[in-house]
């Protein structure tokens, strides 16, 4: 019965394939499915934002350009109505000084959110546990339309149009 | 048989979308007794499934690259690579995953059905069957169409993951889109209904092509042209099939 060892076997296989398949697609992609893979090395560190815009978890956290580590966590402190951004720093960058100053900036004109920190001069470092203090949010772009039409139209003729630059919302 | 009256095309058919129905009915009024020969089954499942599994993967590898060049080229030009993970994702799931499977399933297992049972017609085989009070309807047809139904969802998702991973292969290997960023912004766009919509359509599809395969096949004419003729008929009508559906099913979940 060797012919039906191998026809049993690899049946097995190919179904076991599809599941493990449709697993991941149900599981993984959406972000609302349990994840799995372990954890990363690396530090973590937190800052508070009064608006993170669309950053993500997994958006990358960069200093002068260069990846550093990513976003591991948001949530909304309910205490101090902010946003609390964790991240992992990878090991090797171990040496940011304490008063750094994290922003959160945009990939591109429309690309996705990630966060910026610009060197400070303490000789303190950030370790496991620090909170960046010095914050800036994410600047969203419909604000900074909405704040140029207001300015330009104090600026012009009157303020007729700054009530109608306000187009109803879909 | 040519009938020189035009409106006998259309009658024509009517009349083959009537005995398709009807073979379809019946066919799944066989599909519960054949349960209990799970033998049958599996072996079907191995032919239809596990068989294509190579082609379906090494074409789910390569579309999934070309998806990752061709986004990327077309979204840097706004500036928006990161957008890589969602193009790529959703057009497998939603698209390119279930189509692709089917048409490479029609071309793949469809023919086999259809040359393996119409061959059988040919060599009297489901006469002798029939004659032995063996129902070649639940013996031979149900199981094939079966394995075809069963196979098919899994095929599209296999299809789907490797798909993806050569699109990631492509966009963060090669042309530097940041990792986090690629299945992050995956992780944000893509929701379960997505994936459903993907499963609903393989099954439509798998269903669709395992009858065509099994009816062209079971009415194949007894000689060796029609053997041949039924395999063509197999490919042709299920690719039609297919995409035919492919837009009413879109339609219907958008």
């Amino acid at each position: 019965m060797q012919s039906n060892r191998t026809l049993e076997i690899g049946t097995g296989l190919f179904v076991l394939l599809g599941f493990a398949a449709l697993l991941f697609l149900t599981t993984q992609l959406p972000a609302s499915g349990l994840k799995l893979g372990g954890q990363k090395a690396g530090y973590y560190v937190t800052a508070q934002f009064d608006n993170i815009g669309d950053l993500k978890v997994g958006s990358p956290v960069t200093m002068s350009g260069v990846r550093v580590g990513e976003v591991a966590g948001i949530h909304f402190d309910s205490r101090i109505y902010k946003a609390v951004v964790r991240m992992r720093i990878d090991p090797q960058y171990n040496e940011i000084p304490d008063d750094s100053f994290a922003s959160i900036q945009t990939e591109g004109l429309l690309g996705g959110k990630y966060v910026g920190i610009s060197p400070g001069g303490l000789d303190t470092y950030l370790k496991d546990g620090s909170r960046i203090d010095m914050t800036q949010s994410a600047i969203v772009l419909e604000t900074l339309i909405n704040k140029f039409f207001a300015s330009f139209a104090s600026k012009g003729t009157g303020d007729t149009e700054q009530s109608t630059d306000k187009e109803p919302r879909k | 048989m040519i009938n020189p009256r035009p409106g006998s095309y259309l009658l024509g058919g009517i009349r083959r979308l009537g005995a398709v129905t009807v073979f379809f009915v019946r066919l799944l009024l066989r599909c519960v007794p054949s349960l209990s020969r799970p033998r049958l089954l599996i072996m079907q499942v191995y032919n239809a499934g596990a068989r294509s599994l190579i082609i379906i993967m090494l074409a789910g590898l390569f579309v999934g690259m070309v998806l990752g060049l061709q986004g990327y080229d077309l979204l840097q030009r706004f500036g928006s690579e990161e957008a890589l993970g969602t193009a790529a994702a959703l057009g497998l799931l939603r698209e390119l995953a279930p189509v692709i499977t089917a048409l490479l399933f029609a071309g793949r297992a469809g023919t086999a059905l259809a040359s393996e049972i119409g061959l059988m017609r040919a060599t009297d085989q489901l006469t002798a069957m029939e004659i032995m009070a063996v129902d070649p309807l639940g013996y031979v047809a149900a199981p094939r169409f079966l394995g075809g139904v069963i196979a098919m969802p899994l095929l599209t998702a296999i299809f789907s993951m490797i798909g993806l991973f050569g699109a990631q292969l492509v966009g963060v290997q090669l042309m530097r889109v940041d990792r986090g960023v690629f299945w992050s912004q995956t992780q944000g766009s893509v929701d379960l209904h997505d994936v459903s919509e993907g499963m609903v359509k393989s099954v439509v599809f798998g269903i669709a092509c395992s009858l065509i395969a099994v009816y062209e096949g079971y009415h194949a004419e007894p000689t060796a042209a029609g053997v041949g003729l039924a395999t063509t008929r197999t490919v042709v009508a299920s690719s039609v099939i297919v995409l035919l559906f492919d837009y009413v099913l879109t339609a219907a979940f958008l």
